[in-house]
């Protein structure tokens, strides 16, 4: 008898049950999970589950009827402790243990921690229950510093600020979003969150977090009743590395998303892979990079040999603005700018040989989802379009894409 | 029972392309086709309700412009996930130019 173990119990997770039935896979499937709920979205936990006027629940990604009619078992609220990769078996920390055929790493990540003096004392957002203690601190008035303006803070920002809350964002790096996003896009940004009254202190570091203030290294003290560090997440390796599987920013995998052990795969935040397109190893921490890893995996886990080519994606959402990314603006330094609407900016990230490589893009509201997927579909088809044809708004980027 | 409302005239919606239409508190999207056949959804993705009206036909396809959801606009069926409901659709007859959503079916 076959037997699929997926360890991880989130997007990937959740996903690579549905993909292996969906392919008829008919063996057994069992996940196993540290967290008491079933596989939920993790999204709305910086925005809408904090916003909410009611307690919200977990939005769950499979429910127990789903559960039951694929055929998995979910082990909840258990962690995995060890892989013995002779014996093909998963040891548990209630003491049993399940033997794979296949073994899927969908393990995640978990948020850095601040390194100075009471950083303890910061709050971090990965899971639900952090969600619903943010909830209770983010009453009007109260005083909160988020260290780091990548998106979980900028959005922790966004949604202390709705909740009347004083927000102060710092962050070390000259600018907010350093990491991935280009500059013009940023100031929008920043620009929004000062608008709605969040202080926010850029290029400065910390010294020390007390029980009442964070203190920072230009002797500045600035009162807080709630810190939260938002300054990214480190892929969860623990087990993988232990296990003795092959590490590089995560767990290392090849285009097929399978790791240095032949039978063990990996997807999701905690999966480094080859990405052929791009030429190089990616680590992506995204809502549907887990999902499309996920679908690879499986198929590959049943005996396919697909090669993981999808398209870098993602969206934060802060006030009423949404940002979307896909491709790998970092590889593009020509940068050419579209205005579709008067409140909304696209720009198109070229390589040096004006080849279409990226596409950052923000509005009011989902004005410019239209124009990023459009510019996934060309660069899914390895079209290159004109810089002048780009800039220009009364040029259909669909007409481009049929051409 | 039908109940026939006027939601646009054909030159409003290019072909392959769709407009909000909003009516008695309910909003709609109203499709017009690469072959210039009319069809009518709820305006709503069924996933996390947004604006359909902000998304991108293709073919018979609308894509969801948040999170990708896709519905075949003609049937409303869900086409993978994230969106897995598939969208209430309503009868549609283009009448001198006009165009016409039947909201009761």
């Amino acid at each position: 008898m076959t037997s699929i173990v997926i360890i991880g119990g989130g997007m990937a997770a959740a996903r690579a049950i549905i993909n292996l039935r969906a392919n008829n896979y008919d063996g057994a499937i069992t996940m196993v999970t540290e967290e008491a709920a079933l596989p939920y979205d993790r999204p709305p936990l910086s925005k809408a589950s904090i916003l909410d006027e009611n307690t919200p629940e977990p939005i769950l990604l499979i429910d127990d009827s789903i559960v039951t009619s694929l055929k998995a078992q979910v082990i909840r609220g258990v962690a995995a402790i060890s892989i013995d990769r002779s014996k093909k078996s998963v040891a548990l920390a209630n003491g049993q243990s399940v033997n794979y055929t296949k073994l899927l790493l969908a393990t995640g990540a978990k948020p850095r921690r601040l390194t100075c003096q009471g950083g303890e004392r910061a709050l971090t957002l990965r899971d639900y229950k952090d969600t619903i203690e943010l909830r209770h601190r983010f009453q009007p008035g109260q005083k909160i510093v988020v260290i780091g303006g990548g998106f979980i803070g900028l959005e922790l920002a966004s949604s202390a600020n709705k909740l009347g809350c004083t927000v102060t964002l710092v962050e070390a790096q000259p600018r907010i979003l350093m990491r991935g996003v280009p500059e013009a896009i940023a100031t929008i940004v920043h620009d929004r969150h000062v608008a709605a009254g969040v202080n926010i202190l850029v290029g400065i570091g910390l010294k020390s977090i007390s029980a009442t203030a964070v203190l920072l290294n230009d002797g500045r003290e600035i009162l807080a009743d709630t810190v939260i560090a938002g300054i990214g997440a480190s892929p969860e390796i623990t087990l993988a590395s232990e296990a003795g599987l092959e590490l590089n920013n995560g767990v290392a995998c090849n285009e097929n998303l399978q790791t240095s052990d032949p039978h063990i795969y990996a997807a999701g935040d905690c999966c480094s892979f080859l990405h052929q397109t791009y030429g190089k190893r990616i680590r992506l921490e995204a809502w549907r990079s887990a999902q499309e890893q996920a679908a690879t995996a499986a198929e590959n886990m049943l005996g396919g040999s697909k090669v993981h080519t999808n398209l870098p994606w993602f969206w934060s959402d802060q006030y009423d603005l949404s940002l979307q990314i896909a491709g790998m603006p970092d590889m593009g330094p020509i940068t050419v700018s579209r205005k579709p609407s008067s409140d909304s900016l696209v720009l198109f990230h070229l390589t040096i040989e004006h080849k279409l490589i990226g596409v950052s893009a923000i509005g009011i509201g989902n004005a410019i989802g239209r124009e990023v997927k459009l510019t996934e579909m060309l660069m899914a088809k390895n079209m290159h379009p004109s810089a002048e044809q780009l800039a220009d708004p009364t040029v259909q980027l669909k007409a481009l894409l049929k051409g | 029972m039908t109940s026939w409302i006027e939601a646009c005239t054909t030159d409003d919606i290019d072909a392959e392309d769709v407009m909000r239409f909003d009516h008695a508190g309910r909003t709609f999207a109203i499709y017009r086709s690469p072959d210039n056949k009319f069809y009518a959804t709820d305006g709503l993705c069924t996933h996390e309700k947004i604006h359909l009206c902000d998304g991108l036909v293709m073919d018979n396809t609308i894509e969801c412009p948040k999170h990708n959801g896709r519905f075949d606009y003609t049937n409303g069926k869900a086409m993978g996930a994230p969106a897995c409901i598939n969208l209430k659709t309503y009868a549609v007859k283009v009448d001198g130019g006009k165009v016409l959503i039947d909201i009761a079916s």
